[in-house]
């Protein structure tokens, strides 16, 4: 039926037919199109990036330890932790809800190890499988009272968040905190362990190479089908960029203690999540429920399903997170999961560019965002400046971050890509 | 669009036929003894005033409800709609009013929401070659189908409402009010659309409370009123014959409206 007029000798690309549209094309163009996407609010990565870099140059002006190699091998430790809860907050903030009881259920869970692990004598493969199980359980529990019951889930996590708390203290009543022994896997997992030199560089080599072969693939199918492809030269570029400057780190980072396991765990969750959210019909469906849940309704989308999925995922996490940081500090204590862990754990996804209106996020904004939070936590102890300057300027990065968020979902809106 | 001329389409067999449809609710009687037949590469009209069972009529075709009696025959067979999901198992496509589209997501994720090929690992490339095939055979302009669809405008995202209704390849294809928020131009456009669904072959049920529209597309016109059959007109009617059925009577507001308007002209030109 209807071709479209066809002036050119060549047959157009199948997406490219469309006379009357502009296409970018080379490197000029594909600036060109970078340039226009940021105007139009549709901002990705950039300003946590831009936010890393001030923070980094200054900080390192006023104390020149904080770049050094130590310094940040131990702000990888650091981040691990919460890292892995805030990874759990990006899957809710996709479906435009949240939870507030992160770091109680953190907290619970990390005493749970602690009481089945030291005090019952349970394996610690046991003791962990429990407290991850239990977390999954705490999600299904917000998932059944907001699908079924219509229960707002700022105010079920919030009940939550208040209930595990009196749980954690209830199982440490007697003692208090319960350390966990020294030596033992967990803790060197958690205090110690790092990749070995050689498998940091192969790992990233791998990723790399991982990186080019998936890209190249795609491209070769596209360009099969009709589609229009990238240069080569482009895809060749991404994966040089992303190998230099990965190995560059490992390099430093190598220089003394190298990269920890619980950071690469950490990263391995997140590329993990990254590939659900992107790749999957899961991640599909997560991101349409956060946009249009009657839409994804009507499309045949079991939307109760995929807000259990997000809450289960969301404190799962928060438990291995709890697991994590009793491992980090060799204890089990009260404390664990109270304070800042919470907000620090919601902060580092917003921050990171997750939106909190649903729809749109990143499993990568974890990494970015938590990464922030350490870095200005270690920049200020590294100052011998109090946790009171602490809060304040982690609150006015987290305000930045949501008048980003604000201002470019408005700027996405006048301008048709919200 | 000159490249369908009204007589070259084939008239096929009827997709669906409708046999003393009624449904009640509680003593409400929303539709009585509603007969008519759709037939492939056809465009039949359904027409009606408010509360005339436009919308329940839609929603049993849908499969949203049941009806209370009647017998509903599809490619010649009877059959029960249950749910939403046999509906569109048989081969009937509905683009509700709202469209019903993920404005954060682009278009072909939009198109194959619900359905992507390959759950644990999506297959881009096949995805988009089939979206754009799809787009093409209804000569759609579409910029790109990488971009959200909150970029598009209301004639473009009707057409990806569309689109993604043409995917499971159905039979039978019912829109609600396609053009209620367009405007002129696009709704140009998403009538151009429909006349090209039709001469793929399918048939086409279409809801509508513009008789401009109506009368530019549709094959035959369905007059619902009060809930029954209140004729079935040629698109060529006269707008009198089509208010007259809508509404029930040659003496209503419509005529009233045009009589003064006529004396007004009238009493103007004895003026001059």
């Amino acid at each position: 039926m209807n071709q479209p007029q066809d002036g050119s000798s060549a047959t157009p690309l199948l997406d490219r037919a469309d006379v009357r549209v502009k296409h970018a094309t080379g490197i000029g163009g594909a600036f060109e199109a970078f340039i226009t996407r940021v105007k139009s609010g549709d901002l990705g990565f950039l300003p946590v990036i831009i936010g890393l870099l001030i923070i980094c140059t200054v900080f390192q002006i006023l104390n020149p330890v904080f770049l050094s190699s130590g310094n940040l091998t131990n702000l990888l430790f650091d981040s691990s932790t919460i890292g892995v809860i805030s990874l759990g907050i990006v899957c809710v903030l996709m479906v435009a809800q949240i939870d507030l009881s992160v770091g109680s259920v953190s907290g619970f869970a990390s005493a749970l190890v602690g009481t089945l692990w030291v005090n019952q004598g349970w394996p610690v493969p046991l003791a962990i499988a429990a407290a991850l199980i239990i977390g999954a359980l705490i999600g299904a529990a917000y998932a059944f009272l907001f699908n079924w019951l219509g229960m707002p889930s700022f105010v079920s996590t919030l009940s939550g968040l208040l209930a595990f708390l009196g749980l954690q203290l209830y199982i440490l009543r007697s003692t208090g905190s319960i350390n966990l022994p020294f030596g033992s896997p967990l803790v060197s997992f958690g205090q110690l362990l790092t990749v070995p030199d050689w498998l940091a560089y192969a790992l990233v080599a791998l990723a790399a190479a991982g990186v080019f072969a998936t890209n190249y693939r795609t491209e070769q199918r596209r360009k099969a089908a009709g589609l229009s492809t990238q240069p080569m030269v482009a895809i060749a570029t991404k994966a040089l960029a992303i190998f230099i400057s990965l190995e560059f780190v490992v390099f430093y980072l190598n220089k003394t203690r190298g990269v920890p396991w619980i950071f690469g765990l950490f990263v391995a969750l997140v590329v993990a999540m990254n590939y659900a959210l992107k790749q999957t019909q899961w991640g599909r469906s997560l991101t349409a429920v956060g946009g249009n849940p009657e839409a994804a309704r009507r499309s045949g989308i079991n939307v109760r399903r995929v807000y259990m999925s997000a809450f289960m995922i969301c404190s799962t996490l928060a438990a291995l997170g709890g697991v994590l940081a009793a491992a980090r500090l060799a204890s089990a204590s009260q404390q664990a999961g109270t304070g800042d862990v919470n907000l620090n754990a919601i902060a580092a996804a917003v921050i990171g560019g997750t939106s909190l209106f649903g729809g749109r996020g990143s499993a990568y904004s974890a990494l970015l965002g938590i990464i922030v939070i350490q870095a200005i936590s270690s920049g200020l102890t590294l100052l011998d400046l109090s946790s009171s300057l602490r809060y304040m300027i982690t609150g006015a990065v987290l305000a930045i971050a949501v008048i980003v968020d604000s201002l470019s979902r408005r700027s996405r809106m006048s301008s048709g890509r919200a | 669009m000159s490249d369908f001329p009204e007589n070259a389409v084939p008239r096929g067999e009827p997709v669906l036929s409708l046999r003393g449809i009624s449904k009640h609710f509680g003593a409400v009687s929303a539709l009585t003894d509603i007969e008519f037949d759709v037939h492939a590469g056809e465009v039949v009209a359904l027409v009606g005033d408010n509360g005339a069972g436009k919308s329940t009529l839609v929603k049993i075709l849908a499969g949203v409800h049941q009806p209370s009696a009647g017998e509903i025959l599809f490619a010649g067979k009877p059959v029960k709609l249950v749910d939403p999901s046999t509906a569109i198992d048989l081969g009937i496509a509905t683009v509700f009013q709202d469209l019903a589209l993920c404005e954060n997501l682009d278009v072909v994720a939009n198109i194959f929401l619900g359905r992507e090929k390959r759950p644990w690992r999506l297959d881009e490339v096949s995805m988009e070659i089939r979206a754009w095939t799809l787009l093409n055979e209804l000569s759609a302009r579409i910029p790109s189908v990488r971009e959200p669809i909150a970029s598009l405008s209301g004639g473009q995202r009707q057409t990806v409402a569309i689109a993604r209704s043409l995917l499971l390849d159905p039979k039978l294809i019912m829109l609600d009010e396609p053009t209620a928020a367009l405007g002129v131009a696009q709704t140009a456009e998403v009538l151009d659309l429909i006349e090209r669904v039709r001469a793929r072959g399918l048939g086409v049920l279409m809801i509508s409370h513009n008789m401009e529209d109506v009368r530019a597309v549709a094959d035959r016109i369905v007059v619902l009123r009060l809930g029954r059959n209140n004729g079935i007109l040629a698109p060529d009617a006269s707008n009198e014959e089509l208010v007259s059925a809508i509404t029930g009577a040659s003496e209503n507001s419509v005529t009233r409206r045009a009589g003064r308007r006529a004396q007004l002209e009238h009493s103007n030109e004895a003026r001059a």
